[in-house]
């Protein structure tokens, strides 16, 4: 039994109610429900079904991405949100609901998910095709796309919750699926673990925000309208303090941000889905629906979300300028572009539009360059750059899809990116001046490292080993699909369309944006400059035997880079082996100690009792059994004596006996 | 009339006989003939009791004792003969194979 509970349109401060929601918004809880059932019938049919499972998946996400479109539809048509759900359980007075609740934010992301993840289920029959666990990569792709559709979709925190976890999971799986060789299986280890230390204050936040609504619901909206009249500031800002831990552990943002480089140890699609359509997008996801908290916490809240964007945007795009592995300058482009949505947020209500579009264009050219990306590792069977160059003429498909993804990326004017970054310069622009500038030397650094991977790998010459071809079609198709998908994508934020992303997400009163001529200016200058500068350093014409940064840098500056600003040793040899290595040895203590000793003991104990019980075996009921024998046969042999054979002997016997009868009777 | 009395001790006192002849007696023709003795005496006490109380079926039970204790003789003898024919010896004491 579906319900709908409530239709919140009205309450949401001023906003004029829109028309009713359309069928595909307030069916919306059958979109993850699609996926979860997908995962089943990959898991139980797939190796049976011909293709080995992938079609489930597939078909499952179409009729998501159909739903999905549908909901935009109706959020683009002016519909009011729609809500509804059961009631799931009840704790004392504490009860929670399980349903959906679509809004603008809700449908462009439910749109970004089930596209991405659509076209990285399409990419993966080539790029998987012959992995030995090829339905279960798939059977998790289906529950990794439906947790977080689940957490898309949650009303409230629980179901949030639910969702968040249920992602960590698949994506330990995924990044661990070749668990074969250690590397993978202590990154998937990594991911989980720092992206949990995060999950802790999450927690916590989830608990502050139940206590804020009066401690009987954890529904999003209403913990929004209880933050608006409450009055009790410091457990707000700890609310939203805690909430953005699990936003730094789930998006990857300084301090926890070592896990996402480290995750490249998966499958390139994997890579993909988490870079741009799940996992890290969950973190910023979670800050916007949990927005009401930060805007009415005290403003140092959003001073530390910014600080953190601030530098987690530069410091990986710095890292991201020294990196040989491909899928590892994308990991930290990832970072960065991430940096850009949480320093986005930072900026408040003003800022929210412009960092969900960010994240609307950047999910669309980030899958399409790790796609891409893993074309090529396809093609010349390394990750490694060194190993690429000049495959430009050898892949023409991935090359100028990776083009269009790139330029994307470094904010080429008009082309995807470009316009949310803008966006996002402008905001800056009114108040955030030291956002603005980090906003544009971060622009800078991306165009730098942009253009060095894409000069390393499509121009100068072959360095590799393998023998570099286009790849098939099921993956080359996905990458035009996205291609073309980043380039409309980024047409929605723009004067052409009037803006139109901002009517679908935005908080409180639609922001009105004006095109600033000069800020597009200097943005394309940023981005024109540093794609300059990678010509420079990277262009065909060099030589490449020793990287030209570091001969710009100096070996010193180039160490630190390479070694991630020491920040992985740091933790490794800073917490985690201490803490590993005390624990350990109490471990190996106690086991030495106090469980041998146990061990021992009862094995000793065990002896002894045995060795007394032997000894009643032997001597008493041996004895017993033995005598008992021996008695019958001493018996036995006397009383043979008795029998004669003289009949008359036995006469008398009888004589006696009738004798003694008769005594005994006639007495 | 005898007195009933008299004749039970004179049958007990022939019955004892035949024990001690049955007990003692090495000869096996011997020790057939005391068993007659002690069938005899019982005989004697039927008959006496029969009169005594004026029933019949005791000399009823005394003539099928009769003729029981004739094909007990007769079977005897014949016993006898072959143990003498196997043994040249009719002593009793000499015939213990059934034993230990």
């Amino acid at each position: 039994m579906v319900a709908l509970v409530h239709i919140l349109a009205q309450e949401a401060g001023g906003e004029a109610a829109g028309t009713a929601p359309n069928w595909f918004m307030t069916h919306a809880f059958l979109i993850p429900l699609f996926c979860v059932a997908s995962g089943v019938l990959t898991l139980v049919f797939g190796k049976r079904t011909p293709g080995k499972g992938p079609v489930y998946g597939i078909a499952a996400l179409v009729i998501a991405f159909v739903f999905a479109i549908g909901c935009l539809v109706g959020i683009a048509s002016g519909s009011s949100v729609a809500t509804g759900g059961i009631h799931w359980f009840t704790i004392g007075g504490f009860s929670v609901d399980a349903g959906y609740y679509v809004d603008g934010l809700a449908a462009t992301m439910l749109v970004v998910v089930t596209g991405v993840s659509l076209m990285v289920h399409l990419y993966a029959i080539g790029y998987m095709h012959g992995d030995k666990r090829y339905t279960w990569f798939y059977f998790v792709l289906s529950l990794f796309t439906a947790a977080m559709l689940v957490v898309v979709l949650a009303p409230n925190l629980f179901e949030l919750l639910v969702g968040w976890e249920v992602m960590g999971v698949c994506s330990y799986l995924l990044i661990g699926h070749w668990y074969e060789e250690h590397v993978n299986s202590s990154a998937a280890i990594k991911a989980f673990i720092t992206t949990r230390i995060g999950d802790v204050p999450f927690m916590f936040g989830i608990f502050a925000c139940i206590i804020i609504a009066g401690g009987t619901t954890s529904n999003i909206q209403a913990i929004g309208t209880a933050v608006g009249v409450s009055h009790d500031t410091v457990l707000v800002t700890a609310a939203a303090l805690l909430l953005f831990g699990g936003t730094i552990g789930k998006s990857a943002q300084f301090p926890l941000h070592v896990w996402l480089p480290d995750a490249m140890a998966g499958p390139t699609p994997v890579s993909a889905l988490i870079h741009a359509a799940t996992m890290v997008a969950a973190g910023v996801y979670l800050v916007g629906r949990m927005f009401e908290v930060f805007v009415q916490a005290d403003p140092v809240v959003l001073t530390i979300v910014g600080t953190i964007g601030a530098i987690t945007m530069l410091g990986a795009a710095i890292l991201a300028m020294v990196q040989n592995d491909i899928k590892r300058v994308l990991a930290y482009s990832t970072l960065s572009q991430l940096a850009y949505m949480v320093a986005g947020l930072s900026m408040g209500e003003t800022g929210y539009s412009a960092a969900f579009f960010h994240l609307f264009t950047h999910a669309f050219f980030k899958g399409l360059l790790f796609l891409g990306a893993g074309s090529l590792i396809h093609a010349v069977h390394s990750n490694n750059m060194s190993d690429m160059g000049g495959l430009r003429r050898k892949m023409p498909i991935t090359f100028i899809t990776m083009l269009i993804g790139s330029l994307a990326l470094a904010g080429f004017p008009l082309i995807g990116g470009f316009w949310s970054k803008d966006e996002l310069l402008v905001t800056a622009s009114t108040g955030h001046m030291w956002l603005f500038v980090m906003f544009l030397v971060t622009a800078l650094a991306t165009a730098f490292y942009t253009g060095r991977m894409l000069f390393l790998t499509f121009y100068g010459p072959y360095k590799g080993h393998a023998e570099p071809h286009e790849s098939p079609s099921v993956m080359t198709g996905p990458l035009v699909i996205l291609a073309i998908a980043t380039v409309v994508a980024g047409f929605l934020g723009s004067p052409f369309t009037s803006y139109v992303f901002a009517d679908w997400v935005h908080f409180g009163t639609p922001e009105v944006h004006h095109f600033h001529g000069a800020i597009a200016g200097i943005g394309s200058l940023a981005a024109l400059g540093g794609l300059a500068l990678g010509w420079l350093f990277y262009g065909p014409k060099r030589d490449r035997e020793v990287d030209p940064l570091q001969r710009g840098l100096g070996n010193g500056v180039w160490n630190v880079l390479q070694h991630r600003y020491y920040i992985d040793s740091f933790y490794f040899n800073g917490i985690v082996r201490p803490i590993r290595d005390s624990v350990s040895a109490g471990v190996v203590w106690f086991n030495q100690n106090v469980l041998d000793g146990v061990v021992n003991g009862a094995a000793v104990v065990a002896r002894g009792g045995s060795g007394v019980i032997m000894w009643i075996d032997r001597n008493v009921i041996d004895n017993a059994v033995n005598g008992a024998g021996t008695a019958m046969e001493t018996f036995g042999k006397g009383l043979r004596l008795v029998q004669t054979g003289k009949v008359q002997w036995y006469a008398v016997g009888l004589f006696a006996g009738v004798i003694a009868l008769s005594l005994f009777i006639f007495r | 009339m005898i007195r009933l009395p008299l004749i039970l001790v004179f049958a007990a006192l022939l019955f004892s006989c035949g024990v001690y002849g049955v007990l003692a007696r090495r000869n096996a023709v011997m020790v057939l003939m005391a068993i007659e003795l002690m069938l005899n005496a019982v005989n004697l006490n039927l008959v006496a009791f029969s009169a005594s109380l004026k029933d019949v079926s005791g000399q009823t039970f005394a003539l099928f004792v009769i003729a029981v204790a004739a094909a007990e003789v007769g079977i005897g003898l014949a016993l006898v003969i072959l143990l003498f024919r196997n043994r040249a010896s009719i002593n009793v004491d000499e015939v213990d194979l059934l034993k230990w």
